[in-house]
């Protein structure tokens, strides 16, 4: 039996209202439906996107018994340098792994999740995590630029204590050319929106879930929840009508609050099933892209006990709308920002410093004394606390999923960012431990000293001259 | 029990330039300029030095790396020259090299000249840049810049000793109306006008809490000094100052990556003020030190060394303020030539320049009447280099 053993999601704290966009681009012509996009943030990506998933996915479950993580993509920083080994690395998963990227099509989402039952079922050790991420560039006033939203989701594939199993899937594959995007390109092409819905959303999505009917002998009223993506609002209801499901049977499409998260689209609605779902139910997922892939799963009783999950619900409700396009602009780069000359001093990546140092600066790793016990980041060689001193008796010591508590804190108006001020500090962690961080996800005037905090995995900087995406560890205010 | 430096050396000359945004001056200009009335101050020729030492930090935005900038400048007739780097007590360390080479006995007059030529960068406050504290560091630690990681101390403070922000601002306000007071009668400080309180605490926010007259300014300048041996020095002068003692403290890590310092002071602020009063005999800094310039890079910096040197008591420093102690005609006064605040900060010659104060000071030689502190005997310089969480900190003593 394969299945799934728990889940997660991420989705960024802003949210742009359609209006927003309209009332700066609309003068060229696009109108748009109601409703709001998740926005990553200036230090926001596909993969510290994917790694916030991750990181809600596993909880407390310990990261060794993990044997593979698929990441799942269309907007992947590095086509060459595997993006799913640096998500393992900032998940500080064991290098004994397998790791894969999924690309090229939003159906990739369910093409990781795919991979991975399929591993599962004959892997000799841990589970396999599916991270599917997406945060596209759309260009400013496309249609894509209102559909378009950012957000993650992750599936922790495995054999034991599921909250789902896997009972059975059907795909279909056609070189369907609705968007493309020729290597070294920045933006995506789309052909005429009419011909995407009738000829491919409409068509695919359903002939993949008939496909699974037909091979299971089942019906569609079998299934408590439909997942599908909804890239158009009434076509979604159309091919519900023409499976003859039920309107209530259909998940939330999040179009309306997230957008069309791409590959995560899928597994961020499955997710939200799941957290809505109860013993015995059947859920079908499909993607889209390319052709559909469905698969269907059954709940099981565990899915009772599960929680601790921020998962696709608590994201929702957490957050703050960004009411200047100029500021998303900005933090895509597609608009020449002044930063200053201090903004234009270059950062040069020393890559086998990076390689060497890859715990401390991507799975924020540090060491905790043995003889003293104090946790120190980074690895120290010989201890800092005082009293002790003792050289080279160190265990490592993860960071990473530890809460703390602001020390001290500023917001720097020097300091170059397209989102000043810059707000960082210094974080005494919870159990010992102290150092420096920039901080994400607030606003200077919620800062106080004392205030807890937990850490969250960030873009530092793009050197496009390098072409590096450099990454790191940053605190923010601690989640309710 | 080591001796130190007590009274082994001394002062028989120094130069200081005008600090400012010099833009028709080079590096190798300043170095010139500091020179040359470091020479005519001391009455010794060229040939006289026997050595010397070369403090410059951001090499790389002005002179290159090593010493020749200076020999080939000064036209120094292959002596043996040292560059010093040690962030904001590179100047001291440079110092320090000169009266450690005398000590020695290996010389008998030794040179220490610091420059830094900071406007060539073309934007303001201090050349950033990820390597500034290494590789490894480059990749982990926040963009800081000066004014944020001294701003976190100010927000420390405030928590620590329960001061509002309003509180805490008009304290540090205070500490910098004082030190524009000074550079206002300085002809060599960059910054010359006197500033209000209401002025300094209307200014734009840099970093929060400090704004833009918490911080000091960003200036090119250089200064020198000629050492000798004490038992030599009044052959060249009847007035040489003595040096009483050098230390420096580092940081070795205590205060970023363990859990007990307080953020509120700088520990090796204190560390090395300990240190320089053992060896200089001091048991009472706050009664026995005349007069300081301290590293004053932000009001904050300056408030809290006022409590790490022990001049006021712990979480006390806002009632020494408020009472004038540190102003010019205080009771213990502190930056008279303007500080850091007015000359702003070239790096290279920042403690030498302080030390040039202290020394003109002694000889009861300050340009102005009104400058002038009555019959001082000790001076203390003190130079804080990085971040409040990581750091050198320099103490000189000299006096009569």
């Amino acid at each position: 039996m394969v299945g799934i053993a728990s889940y997660g999601a991420y989705i960024p704290r802003y949210r742009m209202n359609h209006n927003t966009i309209f009332s700066a681009v609309g003068f060229l012509g696009t109108f748009p439906p109601p409703g709001e996009n998740a926005i990553a943030s200036h230090d926001e990506d596909a993969l510290s996107m994917a790694v916030a998933a991750g990181v809600d996915c596993l909880g407390s479950i310990e990261r060794q018994t993990i044997g593979g993580l698929y990441l799942a993509t269309t907007s992947q920083p590095y086509m060459v340098r595997q993006n799913s080994a640096l998500v393992a690395t900032a998940l500080d998963l064991q290098p004994g792994i397998r790791t894969a990227d999924f690309t090229g099509s939003t159906k990739s989402g369910t093409g990781a999740l795919l991979a991975a039952l399929d591993a599962a079922r004959g892997a000799t050790s841990g589970g396999v995590l599916v991270c599917a991420s997406d945060c596209r560039l759309s260009k400013p006033g496309s249609p894509q630029e209102y559909l378009y939203g950012d957000g993650a989701a992750a599936i922790l594939v495995g054999v034991d204590d599921l909250i789902a199993t896997y009972e059975g899937s059907y795909s279909v594959s056609y070189d369907f050319p609705d968007r493309w995007r020729a290597s070294g390109e920045k933006f995506e092409h789309a052909w005429e929106d009419r011909f995407i819905r009738d000829s491919g959303y409409g068509q695919f999505v359903a002939e993949a879930i008939s496909g699974l009917l037909k091979r299971y002998n089942m019906s569609i009223d079998e299934f408590s929840k439909i997942v599908y993506p909804g890239l158009y609002a009434r076509e979604h209801g159309t091919i519900a009508k023409r499976l003859g499901a039920d309107p209530s049977q259909l998940q939330d499409t999040l179009l309306n609050t997230v957008g069309d998260t791409g590959a995560a689209s899928p597994l961020m609605m499955l997710v939200a099933a799941l957290e809505e779902s109860r013993p015995g139910d059947r859920i079908m997922v499909a993607g889209f892209g390319n052709g559909s892939d469905a698969l269907f799963f059954r709940v099981t009783d565990r899915i009772d006990g599960f929680a601790g999950r921020r998962a696709v619900r608590q994201h929702l409700s957490a957050k703050k709308e960004l009411s200047s396009y100029e500021k998303y602009l900005a933090f895509r780069n597609l608009a020449p920002m002044d930063l200053g000359m201090r903004g234009e001093i270059g950062v040069r990546t020393p890559m086998s410093a990076l390689f060497r140092d890859r715990k401390a600066v991507l799975a924020l790793c540090g060491s905790r004394c043995r003889e003293c016990g104090t946790p120190q980041y980074p690895y120290q060689r010989v201890c800092v606390n005082p009293d002790c001193g003792a050289i080279d008796r160190m265990e490592e010591y993860r960071f990473s999923d530890r809460h703390g508590v602001v020390f001290t804190y500023t917001g720097d108006h020097l300091a170059a960012s397209v989102d000043p001020p810059s707000i960082y500090g210094l974080v005494d962690f919870d159990g010992g431990g102290r150092f420096w961080f920039d901080f994400a996800d607030c606003d200077l005037d919620s800062v106080r000293v004392g205030m807890p905090v937990e850490m969250t995995f960030r873009r530092r900087y793009v050197d496009e001259s390098s072409g590096v995406h450099g990454y790191s560890w940053k605190a923010m205010p601690l989640r309710a | 029990m080591a001796e130190g430096i007590r009274d082994k050396v001394a002062i028989i000359g120094m130069g200081c330039t005008k600090f400012g945004e010099l833009w028709n001056k080079s590096a190798e200009d300043l170095m010139v300029d500091a020179f040359q009335e470091c020479l005519e101050d001391a009455g010794v020729e060229k040939k006289d030095i026997d050595a010397a030492w070369f403090g410059v930090h951001f090499e790389e935005e002005s002179v290159g790396k090593g010493a020749t900038s200076m020999s080939l400048a000064l036209k120094l007739p292959f002596i043996p020259v040292t560059r010093t780097e040690n962030f904001c007590a590179t100047a001291t360390e440079a110092f320090r090299g000169a009266c450690y080479g005398v000590a020695s006995g290996a010389y008998d007059v030794a040179l220490a000249l610091g420059v830094e030529k900071l406007k060539d960068t073309g934007y303001g406050g201090l050349p950033g840049g990820p390597g500034l504290m290494g590789t490894k560091s480059a990749l982990i630690m926040p963009k800081l810049t000066a004014p944020g990681a001294f701003a976190m101390m100010a927000t420390r403070y405030f928590s620590v000793y329960g001061l509002s922000p309003e509180e805490g601002k008009r304290m540090l306000a205070k500490v910098s109306a004082k030190s524009h007071y000074n550079g206002a009668r300085n002809p060599k400080a960059h910054l010359r006008r006197e500033i209000t309180e209401d002025q300094i605490l209307n200014a734009p926010i840099i970093a929060w809490p400090l704004g833009l007259f918490d911080c000091c300014g960003v200036s090119d300048g250089s200064a020198a000094a000629i050492i000798t041996r004490a038992d030599m020095a009044k052959d060249f002068r009847p007035d040489p100052i003595n040096v009483k003692a050098l230390q420096v403290a580092l940081s070795p890590g205590e205060e970023l990556m363990y859990t007990k310092w307080d953020g509120a002071h700088v520990e090796t602020g204190y560390r090395a003020g300990v240190m320089a009063y053992e060896e200089a005999g001091i048991r009472n800094p706050r009664e026995e030190i005349s007069m300081a310039e301290v590293h004053d890079c932000f009001s904050i910096t300056e408030a809290v060394t006022m409590e790490d040197l022990q001049f006021s008591p712990r979480g006390k420093v806002k009632e020494d303020i408020e009472a004038g102690r540190f102003n010019l005609d205080g009771e213990q006064p502190v930056q008279p030539d303007g500080g850091l605040k007015c000359f702003g900060h070239p790096i290279g010659a920042s403690g030498l320049r302080m030390l040039y104060e202290m020394y003109k000071q002694l000889q009861g030689k300050a340009e102005l009447p009104e400058r002038q502190i009555k019959d001082p005997r000790l001076g203390l310089t003190h130079n804080m280099g990085g971040f409040p969480a990581m750091n050198i900190v320099s103490v000189a003593i000299i006096g009569l």
